[in-house]
């Protein structure tokens, strides 16, 4: 066994990836020499188009679109504003938007704020989600009305892992003449994609999330969708997103999606294998430990874990003295003082929600690693169950 | 990540005195599970009136665990009537400092030593008798004004910080503003922190913080494409409304108190206390 002790066990790949060693060698020549704006009129400049253009064709490629239906952007928070934003501007007369309980803070924060940033009142329809995080889609399909100017619903949620239909709820949109939107970071990569057929309007990326670098992100606009540009400026993007190109960044999200194509079966398939094991492992060693989310509508890499009546920040650290990264849904981990409200929207009782621990993996992660962690949890659990005021009565 | 002391990190991973003491002369449960930390303090009294014993069980964060942890240490030997002197303030230091946003966890500590003395002694816990405030965490009015009093609270997030309260739906936001003004004008000018050369009329005062208002914070949150309306003065607080980019911006709270705040007491008067409208 190698020494397990001084080595990372990243299981928070939800959170963000580590850059894959092709995407850095692909980006390195247009951190160095290859410097040019590919908006210059002198061939040094212009030799880095090409480099974009093949980038534009991967995402492209792996998502099921036509290059110019991919704008570049700088994250996943861009796309998401950019796409609601321009569907408000695009009908000025509607006044409703129809979201989920359950959205990543940047689509949610920025529909409850809707107000401030249009200046306009909004009335937003927040849908619920059943216990296993899914949608009830009779009651989607009831929220949309004539003054619904946009849907935004993720594809996957970052928490649980849990899958939106996404394109059926697209299609029932646009049936209405309803813009969608679908906030799918969690989704590319992890789960084949193809938008050749799909209603879906704007879908936003962010690279971050499939082993490219942090800060370029990709919002898909749909042929023929209406569209009002979030940052004006240059001439970049056909004048959908000025801004000189982040090039290194575009170059190494092409190559992240190529090897992301690439190793779709063995994400759904080995990687899916070791979710599973950790997962069926924790939930039979640990006494009271409980899944949160669709067993099987989710994404293969993500297990999110609750353990009864201890609590989440406690759990992160002393996996931390481990060396194994994870994330938890618990009040003390954000700085607030409640637990998730993915979990909470969900119903999980405060007696799991405070618990929870969301392993998220990725093709780097070997068997090893799930045996070690198989290993560690059940007593770092049990030592904080054994100073928990709730354990022994509830035991 | 939190950045944590060395001393609290050394009390989460190994704490001393976990479990409960069996025939305890004294316990005392704080928190819920709903809230998210809960503590239950076991005591040993002797008839010197000398705690000889202390264990807790916890149910919390880091930080929860190592202040119960920290506390039990301190109390063993400690006389009952020292033990009554004991604030979160002395169990935060004795831990080295805690994150500001953890500060409740130190408050825990606190009232369960409280509840178990109470029960020692057989008497009912003066906290626990005043007016819920907050619905979320279940804090008394009694127990807000304490913090304020003791800890030198000067706004609603530093109550919450404290005591949790308004940390759930926000609904009690207003009535804790309120509790705020109220206590701050009952305490003297030295906790205040008010200088006395520096007393001035209302109407000086206002025309002071519209100045400075438009002369430094205004060009400087312009330059990050915000802007700034003032909207009301009254007594120590100041009520503004950010506009601009810093509307609904995530770090708006920090703009308000460690910038606009910081300003408006450095060159106005130094016990302002600038809260957003909303």
């Amino acid at each position: 066994m190698t020494d397990t002790t001084s080595k990372v066990i990243y299981m928070d790949n939800n959170a963000t990836t580590r850059i894959a060693p092709e995407v850095l060698e692909a980006m390195m020549p247009y951190l160095t020499d290859l410097y040019g704006n590919p908006s210059s009129m002198h061939s040094f400049g212009g030799r880095v188009a090409p480099a974009i253009h093949a980038a534009r064709q991967a995402i492209a490629d792996l998502i099921g679109a036509e290059p110019e239906e991919i704008v570049f952007t700088s994250s996943g928070t861009e796309s998401d504003s950019t796409a609601i934003l321009s569907a408000l501007q695009t009908y000025p007369e509607k006044n409703h938007v129809v979201t989920t309980r359950v959205e990543h803070p940047a689509v949610k924060n920025l529909c409850d704020n809707l107000d401030i940033f249009t200046g306009r009142k909004y009335h937003i329809t927040r849908l619920h989600v059943n216990g296993d995080g899914t949608l009830d889609l009779q009651k989607y399909q009831d929220s949309l009305t004539d003054e619904t100017a946009i849907v935004s619903a993720m594809w996957a949620n970052n928490e649980t892992g849990v899958i939106f239909p996404v394109e059926e709820m697209a299609q029932m949109a646009n049936d209405r003449g309803i813009l969608f939107h679908t906030d799918a970071v969690q989704a590319v990569g992890k789960i084949p994609i193809d938008l050749s057929s799909s209603a879906i309007n704007f879908l936003s990326i962010s690279g971050h999330k499939l082993h490219a670098p942090k800060g370029v992100g990709v919002l898909y606009i749909r042929k023929g969708t209406p569209f009002v540009p979030f940052l004006n400026g240059g001439h970049q993007e056909h004048g959908r997103r000025g801004g000189t190109e982040n090039v290194a960044s575009i170059v190494g999200l092409g190559k992240a999606c190529q090897l992301a194509a690439a190793a779709m079966t063995e994400e759904n398939t080995r990687v899916r294998a070791l979710r599973d094991k950790l997962e069926t492992g924790l939930l039979t060693t640990i006494p009271k430990a409980l899944l949160n989310g669709h067993k099987e509508l989710r994404l293969p890499n993500t297990a999110n874990i609750s353990f009864e009546y201890v609590e989440g920040e406690a759990i992160l650290l002393h996996m931390n003295q481990h060396n194994i990264c994870a994330s938890s849904g618990s009040a003390c981990t954000s700085g607030s003082l409640e637990p998730s409200h993915v979990l909470r929207a969900m119903g999980v009782p405060f007696t799991a929600a405070h618990g929870s621990i969301r392993y998220s993996l990725s093709i780097y992660n070997s068997e090893e690693e799930i045996d070690y962690v198989l290993a560690t949890m059940p007593d770092i659990i049990a030592k904080l169950r054994a100073m928990s005021p709730f354990w022994e009565e509830n035991s | 990540m939190w950045e944590y002391t060395e001393k609290v990190q050394e009390h989460f991973i190994n704490p001393k005195n976990v479990g409960e003491i069996e025939g305890a002369d004294g316990v005392g449960n704080v928190g819920s599970i709903a809230c998210g930390d809960a503590l239950r303090l076991t005591i040993k009294v002797d008839e010197n009136k000398v705690i000889t014993d202390a264990k807790f069980k916890t149910f919390g964060c880091a930080s929860a665990i190592a202040s119960s942890s920290v506390l039990t240490e301190m109390l063993k030997g400690m006389k009952l009537e020292e033990a009554k002197k004991l604030t979160n303030d002395d169990i935060a230091k004795a831990l080295g400092g805690l994150p500001k946003e953890k500060m409740h966890c130190s408050v825990m500590g606190r009232e369960a030593l409280e509840a178990a003395i109470a029960d020692y002694t057989g008497t009912i816990l003066p906290m626990a008798q005043g007016e819920i405030v907050c619905e979320c965490f279940g804090v008394t009015d009694l127990e807000v004004i304490r913090a304020i009093r003791e800890n030198q609270l000067k706004s609603v997030e530093e109550i919450t910080n404290y005591t949790k309260a308004g940390g759930g739906c926000g609904k009690c936001e207003k009535r804790l503003s309120q509790i705020l003004t109220e206590t701050v004008d009952d305490l003297p000018a030295q906790i205040k922190g008010v200088k006395k050369e520096k007393r001035m009329t209302s109407l000086e005062k206002i025309k002071k913080i519209e100045e400075v208002i438009e002369r430094e914070i205004k060009p400087t949150l312009k330059k990050d494409g915000g802007d700034i309306r003032l909207i009301d003065v009254d007594g120590n607080f100041v009520t503004v409304s950010l506009l601009g980019a810093c509307a609904g911006c995530h770090s708006s709270r920090t703009t308000l108190k460690d910038y606009v705040e910081k300003k408006l007491r450095e060159q106005v008067l130094d016990s302002l206390v600038v809260e957003e409208d909303r």
